[in-house]
């Protein structure tokens, strides 16, 4: 017990000390990518996507959108709009009713069992809430972004090889958590958590990024933290970030681009500095005054 | 403007509810509580003012002396029997209780059939009163100690199904998201999130349940002649007061003992 209480004052002070992140990119390449990324090649096509979880209504409305290689995509749009049904179409947590998606030119949603696994490892996911396993170390919890590519047993009994294991304390210290490495995560503060949650999505070596409301729970200097990091991710390792916002200026400040949904139907889809207040109506809706407020 | 105010007027009409209900719960109890002293001929003043002359014949008959303190060595090896029973059905309980709570649970069923079917099973088990279950098993295994095994085992296990679906549905259901998301497989899900997440709870009820079970065994002994609750009986009929005062005293004692060690263990895990 006593060591316990002894440890508890260290986790909170290098969490300050370690909110400032050591980037090891190279700050020219990122220059360069800077502007849009209209160019890169399509990695996904969402088509014709319509989701009813029970009876009639519709959450999602016909929706139809590409996903670029590389790029920051902000889905932005009111409470209850579906934003996160749509990120769970994407990896298919949440089964569309209608409609196809194209991944890497593969149609998704007749995949099954191990191919459906095997899709899942190109897709990285982290939440508003972390949902690590709160009473495991750090380590593990990036470990477990590997269990897609082993089978049951082997991930079970946690047989990682030691390069995996190299490749997990290299991305933990990467993201400047490395003092925390063999902590309890329910010991760390919200920013660390999300940070453990990059981790855990970076070890899957995806090709997409999905991020549901990844800032909702955290103060805004950890949030900028977290977008900056996931935005150099986009740069750095060409991967896709989706991420659902509720703050404008957080999307307009971080995305190559931006999707605005209103009740289940995309109302916008383009550039950040592109959105003027009719655009701001339409996602919005009359709710527009509320925004203002905040 | 206008939607808070009308948002504080719904509180404040909220709050009111809350305490109309609370008062006719009130009276609802009271009313309760005369009306069954009238159907059943019980009165309560008479009732209260009987607590003290009660208390004077329990002292009066039931101190024990130095000579009933010779049976105590038979008193602790039955005692000692009935733990065992409560602690050894009380984990098998608990394991073939964990199973069918991955079953039940939403969040970890395979289908919803095989769903459903564990749910009910569990349902019927646990609302069977463990004394009924005594009774029922008592006429097809005898009187033995399987027989007290089995009562106790069905009864936690119905038991425990439920609490473990309601600490599966709590505690785990953000990170089972989270590790389906990366690729894993359901034994993987299984034991990389829902065990560790659920595992201190459960143990916790499973302690608590023992806890249960102990007292719970006095009395399924007394209906199947096995242990502590069978020398209870034994004594209680032959008019032996202070044997009976010793029992009791003994197991009051095992059970503060089992309360106090669980307690213990909960504080490490949890
Ligand atoms: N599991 C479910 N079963 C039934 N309806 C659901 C379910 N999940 C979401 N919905 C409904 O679907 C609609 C869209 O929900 P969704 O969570 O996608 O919205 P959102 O845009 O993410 O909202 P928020 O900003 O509040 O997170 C809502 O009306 C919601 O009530
Ligand atoms: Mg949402």
């Amino acid at each position: 017990m006593a060591v316990k209480t002894k440890e508890r004052p260290l986790a909170t002070q290098p969490a300050k000390k370690t909110d400032g992140i050591v980037f090891p990119f190279d700050l020219e390449k990122q220059e360069q990518q800077e502007n849009g990324r209209s160019d890169a090649p399509v990695i996904m096509s969402v088509d014709n996507i319509d989701k009813a979880y029970s009876g009639k209504k519709k959450v999602l409305k016909d929706v139809t959108f590409d996903i670029r290689q590389g790029e920051v995509l902000s889905i932005i749009g009111p409470s209850g709009a579906g934003k996160s049904t749509l990120l769970r179409v994407i990896n298919r947590m949440i089964e569309p009713s209608d409609g196809k998606i194209t991944f890497q030119g593969k149609e998704t949603l007749s995949m099954k069992g191990k191919e459906l696994r095997s899709m899942r490892t190109d897709i990285g996911m982290i939440f508003q809430h972390y949902n690590l396993v709160d009473k495991l170390s750090v380590f593990e919890n990036v470990l477990h972004g590997l269990l897609g590519y082993k089978n049951s047993l082997q991930g079970i009994f946690s047989l990682y090889s030691e390069a995996e294991k190299k490749r997990a304390i290299e991305i933990i210290s990467e993201l400047g958590i490395e003092e925390q490495i063999y902590k309890r995560c329910d010991e760390l503060s919200g920013g660390q958590k999300q940070r453990v949650g990059i981790a855990r999505a970076l070890i899957q070596d995806p090709k997409i990024i999905l991020c549901d409301e990844p800032i909702a729970s955290l103060d805004p200097n950890a949030s900028k933290v977290i977008m900056e990091y996931l935005r150099r991710i986009s740069r750095e390792r060409d991967i896709t970030i989706i991420v659902n916002l509720h703050q404008l200026d957080a999307a307009k400040q971080y995305s190559d681009r931006i999707i605005g949904l209103n009740d289940g139907n995309i109302v916008y889809n383009g550039a950040p500095d592109a959105i003027d207040s009719d655009a701001i109506t339409r996602i919005y809706g009359s709710k527009l005054d509320e925004l203002i407020v905040e | 403007m206008d939607k808070t105010n009308m948002q504080h007027a719904n509180d404040v009409n909220v709050i009111r509810k809350k305490h109309m209900k609370l008062f006719f719960a009130g009276v609802i109890i009271i009313a309760l509580v005369f009306g069954a002293g009238a159907v059943t001929n019980y009165n309560h003043i008479e009732g209260l003012m009987s607590i003290p002359a009660a208390f004077q014949w329990l002292f009066a008959n039931m101190m024990f002396s130095g000579s009933t303190l010779a049976n105590l060595s038979n008193v602790l090896r039955l005692l000692w029997e009935t733990i065992l029973i409560s602690i050894v059905s009380t984990t098998t309980a608990a394991v073939f209780a964990g199973v069918f709570a991955i079953m039940g649970s939403k969040l970890t069923a395979i289908n919803p059939v095989v769903m459903y079917a564990a749910k009910l099973a569990a349902s019927v088990s646990r609302n069977i009163p463990v004394v009924a279950w005594a009774l029922i098993l008592v006429i097809s295994f005898g009187t033995n100690a399987a027989t007290g095994f089995l009562a106790l085992f069905f009864a936690t296990f119905g038991f425990l199904v439920r609490a473990f679906i309601e600490t599966i549905d709590e505690a785990s259901g953000d990170t089972v998201e989270a590790l389906k998301a990366t690729g894993a497989t359901y034994p993987q899900v299984i034991a990389k999130a829902v065990i560790p997440e659920a595992m201190p709870q459960m143990f916790s009820w499973v302690l608590f349940m023992i806890e249960t079970n102990i007292r719970s065994a006095t009395l399924v002994g007394l209906l199947t002649g096995t242990g502590i609750g069978y020398l209870f009986d034994l004594y209680y009929k032959q008019l032996n007061y202070e044997m009976v005062s010793l029992i009791t005293l003994a197991i009051v004692i095992a059970v503060l003992i089992i309360e106090w060690i669980s307690n213990l263990i909960r504080r490490e895990i949890l």
